[in-house]
């Protein structure tokens, strides 16, 4: 087939692609993308998974390594066969999020850390810029397979020509359809279309040189299976490690490789489309794969290994003289290789735009004026990038120069694509997964992944040096690049993809335990974890505090979305709110919608950031966090406090009313006891004028009978004497509390007092016969007291009781013990005792509870007794609780004076 | 906590959630067939492999087929997404 011709046919190809992406998007702007949202289209477009790599690549890969190539599509079979496990959750997270890469989602969990962000995008940018180059080559070779007349002489005359051609027309095309608006959920209708044709066109090509080849030129499967086996393919064997590690490598890429994760996340556009290619995208690789054995077997068989194995599915159909079908096979290779360049660009050029332009960018000018005048900055941005990923690749391309060194570049940007699985996994399914071990995690794996895979790939003395590799870095053979730890003679890929991921797990959980997570983080950790729920709430952390401008978010929004879809949004917001216009109520829902629609649009730390200044002080930081929390932390001490002193104050004012009770009871009896001592002392003072009158003026002027002068004469005495006594009560009480009596002290047995106080006790009411109970074994008792002092105290207690008690058999019980040091005496009757309210009381001077039998007392008796026994270094207070009056007196057994 | 779910569930929903076990258990049963062929191939002592090429290749394709049928039948009986839950609004 003439070169001119193919070029000609190559360009209508692109032509009816641009064509197929621009109505696919303007119709998606007229009619909504109701039509384009299909698990068909979702299906398809999952394709991109496989590449030239697939297309040109599997053959060769079988023709050196037999069945090991299915392993790169049978580990993608079981993470979709098994969507239920992880793909659900990380697409359910992604729309909610309003996810817009792989970047993003780990920003986002990880407390909208622009820092992560930054380190994915650069890990995705490292590893996946040679698989770039790998499909610029492929479409280099392919082209020049035509261009040379000669099949079997298969140079490259100006390879880096074609490669400028292709990355030029690629750039122009994502840039196009890529970057032509920034869609809430970074959708692109467009291109979606475009690649699920591309998508059916690589499988119908493969597919239909695989029929040729196994219906052509091998007499169908059985034939085929007899040539498999007699053919060299089968005796290269299944090696344990490469088929298992390989399998888990590739179902961990199919993950996180940047285009995967925006067609099966980004692109999504209903998450009832991944059950239909839960099973649709397997079967899709499962076509791919089926003939790929077939097309190496009799590539072998007819053009032998001197061509290249990886053009076969090209030249072999080339070679047996059918032009159109190797036309077919090549445009399989070409929709491989652009597909695969156009959604890589865009992802990754979405990842440096919203994690390290934009941030930047808002940096240097943190205020731009004019509605969608940000938008144009992040278009800008994106196509910049677009640009700056093409023109690396191209640059790789042709700094690499040969097809040994891209060879491989498949597997190892796998490899390097999956040092963030851990932290992806780990936030959807562990709370305790943090920022902080997260970025651990990916730089050690990202950093042995390089040294001990990506690196040596460039071949010795290329990077690291012969010597590094034979030798170990620094000299020390444990770090030897494809020997770590000593680990030798084990396959450099298993090798690399064991350490890397083993080192990056491991640092991952083990910082992530040891180090504590943000307030932010803690929050999106939740709502990561638990995704599926809460199914209501708006997910993330809400804005809760503070409340901006409706007219601030509107201009924002403006400035990123462009005005008339923000100008929509807030219509739309509006009405849910049930009312009419522009502006909405910034209620927490709506900030967050806002958000998220933003987050699509810039990505999450950036939306994050951008709002939060809206909200005044409200940027929920951890101060602030810290803050609140030490506030109320603050108001419940104070009210605690509050509640103490209002307790306080309580008791305080019972007890100031249970003062002022006794004060107001004490200045009643004082009064009583003022006039009844004024009567005390008026009745005998009365006795003694009377009588002395009587004396001093006889019977009538007459002398008086001597015994009558007598009986006058004994009164006299008498009441002169109890005034006398009353007075010496008053004397003795104002000495006492004036502190300035003289104590007697002495050696003394207490029951020698007791006895002395109940002898002078008995002619008190002599008519009554008081039973009197006493232990005189315990009264053995040596005090060094006052005697006379204790006597009186005891001769006052023991005549109240019999004054007092009014029980038909009087009985007085005398109760002594000694317990460390002290002695404790009570003086118990049977009589009624002290009715509780008066307990308070009778210790106050001039308390006297009844009138009846006065005897001369004037209720001073038991205040002296306490006066008493306080200076005596004890006390005299009511028992309650027996059956009747009952005292008890407490003294030490040995008297030490008071320390003034 | 107290344990608010219900102890016993309705037939349906009993069945949905074995179904979703199912589910999840698919992979492990093809990762386990898919690796087992990484043992056959042992070389013997003589110098030949036990299963042939042709053999196992045939043997991997049946289990993928296999996997894609039982996933294919799955995922019309799991549980679509949760009605309750409303549709994302379009863009605008």
């Amino acid at each position: 087939m003439p070169f001119n011709l193919l070029v000609l046919f190559c360009v209508t190809y692109v032509l009816i692609l641009f064509a197929v992406a621009f109505f696919a998007d303007r119709a998606a702007l007229r009619r909504g993308d109701s039509f384009l949202r299909s698990p068909l289209l979702y299906t398809l477009s999952l394709s991109i998974y496989c590449t030239a790599w697939t297309f040109y690549g599997a053959v060769g890969y079988a023709a050196r390594s037999g069945l090991e190539f299915l392993t790169i599509y049978l580990g993608p079979t079981l993470v979709f066969v098994g969507w239920w496990w992880v793909l659900r959750k990380l697409v359910r997270i992604g729309r909610r999020e309003g996810v817009t890469s792989i970047a993003d989602l780990i920003s986002s969990r990880y407390g909208k850390s622009n820092g992560l962000g930054i380190l994915v995008t650069l890990i995705m940018v490292v590893a996946t810029t040679p698989y770039i180059a790998l499909q610029l080559q492929s479409v280099t070779l392919s082209f020049n397979v035509f261009a040379s007349d000669a099949p079997q002489n298969w140079a490259l005359p100006d390879r880096g020509a074609t490669a400028v051609w292709v990355a030029g027309g690629l750039a122009l095309f994502t840039i196009l359809f890529g970057t032509r608006n920034l869609d809430a959920n970074e959708r692109h209708h467009g291109i979606v279309m475009a690649i699920a044709v591309e998508a059916v066109v690589k499988l119908a090509a493969l597919l239909a040189v695989g029929v040729f080849v196994v219906w052509g030129l091998a007499d169908g499967a059985g034939d085929m299976l007899a040539r498999i086996d007699a053919s060299a393919i089968a005796q290269a064997p299944i090696k344990m490690g490469r088929w298992t590690t390989l399998i888990a490598v590739s179902a961990f890429a199919v993950l996180t490789l940047p285009r995967m994760f925006q067609v099966l996340v980004v692109e999504n556009a209903d998450e009832d489309h991944l059950a239909r290619a839960s099973w649709a995208f397997p079967a899709y690789l499962f076509l791919m794969s089926l003939f790929i054995l077939p097309i190496a077997v009799m590539g072998l068989d007819r053009l032998g290994t001197q061509a290249n194995p990886d053009l076969y599915v090209l030249t072999l159909p080339l070679s047996e003289g059918y032009g159109w079908l190797a036309m077919l096979a090549f445009l399989g290779g070409f929709s491989s290789a652009t597909s695969m360049v156009i959604v890589e660009s865009i992802a990754l050029s979405t990842m440096l735009s919203n994690h390290v332009i934009m941030p930047l960018w808002l940096k240097i000018r943190p205020r731009t004026e004019g509605a969608g005048e940000l938008l144009a900055v992040v278009l800008t941005a994106r196509r910049l990038s677009i640009g700056a990923v093409l023109s690396l690749g191209l640059a790789y391309y042709r700094l690499s120069g040969g097809s040994a060194a891209l060879a491989s570049i498949g597997l190892i940007a796998f490899a390097g694509v999956a040092q963030v699985l851990p932290a992806v996994i780990g936030g959807i399914t562990w709370r305790g997964a943090n920022k902080i071990g997260a970025a651990f995690g990916m730089s050690l794996g990202f950093a042995v992944w390089a040294y001990s895979l990506f690196l040596p790939s460039f071949g010795p003395d290329a990077v690291i040096s012969a010597q590094v590799l034979e030798h170990g870095a620094f000299g020390l053979s444990w770090l030897r690049p494809q020997a770590l730890f000593g680990t030798q003679g084990m396959d450099p890929l298993v090798h690399s993809v064991m350490w890397s991921l083993a080192l990056n797990t491991a640092a991952f959980t083990i910082v992530s335990i040891a180090t504590f997570p943000g307030p932010v983080e803690r929050v999106q950790g939740a709502a990561f974890v638990n995704a599926f729920d809460s199914e209501t709430r708006g997910g993330g952390l809400g804005w809760s505090r503070g409340q901006p401008e409706p007219e601030a978010l509107l201009e924002m929004a403006q400035r990123i979305l462009g005005q008339e879809p923000a100008l929509a949004f807030f219509e739309a917001e509006t009405k849910v709110q049930g009312k009419a216009g522009y502006l909405p109520d910034p209620t927490p829902d709506m900030v967050a919608n806002l958000e998220r629609r933003l987050a699509g649009a810039v990505g999450a730390a950036t939306a994050h950031a951008m709002i939060s200044p809206l909200f005044g002080q409200a940027t929920v930081t951890v101060e602030d966090l810290m803050a609140v929390a030490n506030e109320t932390a603050q108001i419940m001490e104070y009210s605690a406090r509050l509640e103490a002193q209002q307790d306080q104050l309580t008791r305080t004012a019972r007890q100031l009313g249970e003062a002022n009770a006794l004060l107001t009871q004490l200045s009643e009896q004082k009064d009583a006891f003022l006039s009844q001592i004024s009567h005390e002392l008026r009745t005998p003072m009365t006795s003694i004028r009377a009588f002395s009158e009587i004396l001093a003026e006889g019977d009538g002027g007459g002398v008086l009978p001597p015994d009558m002068v007598a009986k006058s004469g004994r009164i006299i005495h008498d009441e002169a004497i109890r005034l006398t006594r009353l007075l010496d009560d008053l004397l003795d009480l104002s000495v006492l509390e004036r502190g300035s009596v003289q104590l007697n002290l002495s050696n003394v047995e207490l029951a020698v007092l007791i006895d002395r106080a109940l002898a002078v006790t008995q002619n008190v009411r002599p008519e009554r016969d008081f039973d009197i109970l006493r232990d005189p074994a315990a009264e053995v008792l040596h005090l060094y007291t006052d005697p006379d002092r204790l006597v009186q105290v005891l001769i006052n207690l023991l005549s109240n009781a019999r004054k007092y008690c009014d029980a038909g058999q009087p009985r007085l019980q005398i109760v002594v013990k000694s317990r460390s040091g002290r002695a404790t005496i009570d003086v118990i009757d049977n009589g009624r005792g002290i009715p509780k309210a008066d307990q308070a009381i009778i210790f106050e001077k001039f308390a006297r509870l009844t009138d009846e039998s006065r005897s001369g007392g004037a209720g001073l008796g038991l205040a002296i007794c306490r006066e008493v026994m306080d200076r005596l270094g004890g006390s005299v207070t009511y028992l309650p609780g027996r059956k009747g009056a009952a005292f008890r007196i407490t003294l030490p057994l040995r008297y030490v004076a008071k320390p003034a | 906590m107290p344990n608010l779910a219900p102890l016993f569930l309705a037939k349906s929903g009993y069945r949905s959630r074995r179904l979703s076990d199912a589910a999840r258990l698919l992979p492990v049963l093809g990762l386990f067939l898919l690796v087992l062929p990484a043992f056959w191939s042992t070389p013997q002592a003589d110098g030949a492999a036990q299963t042939t090429t042709a053999q196992v290749g045939v043997y991997i394709f049946a289990v993928w087929a296999g996997l894609i049928g039982v996933a294919a039948a799955l995922s019309r009986r799991l549980p679509k997404r949760d009605p309750t839950v409303p549709a994302p609004r379009d863009p605008i």
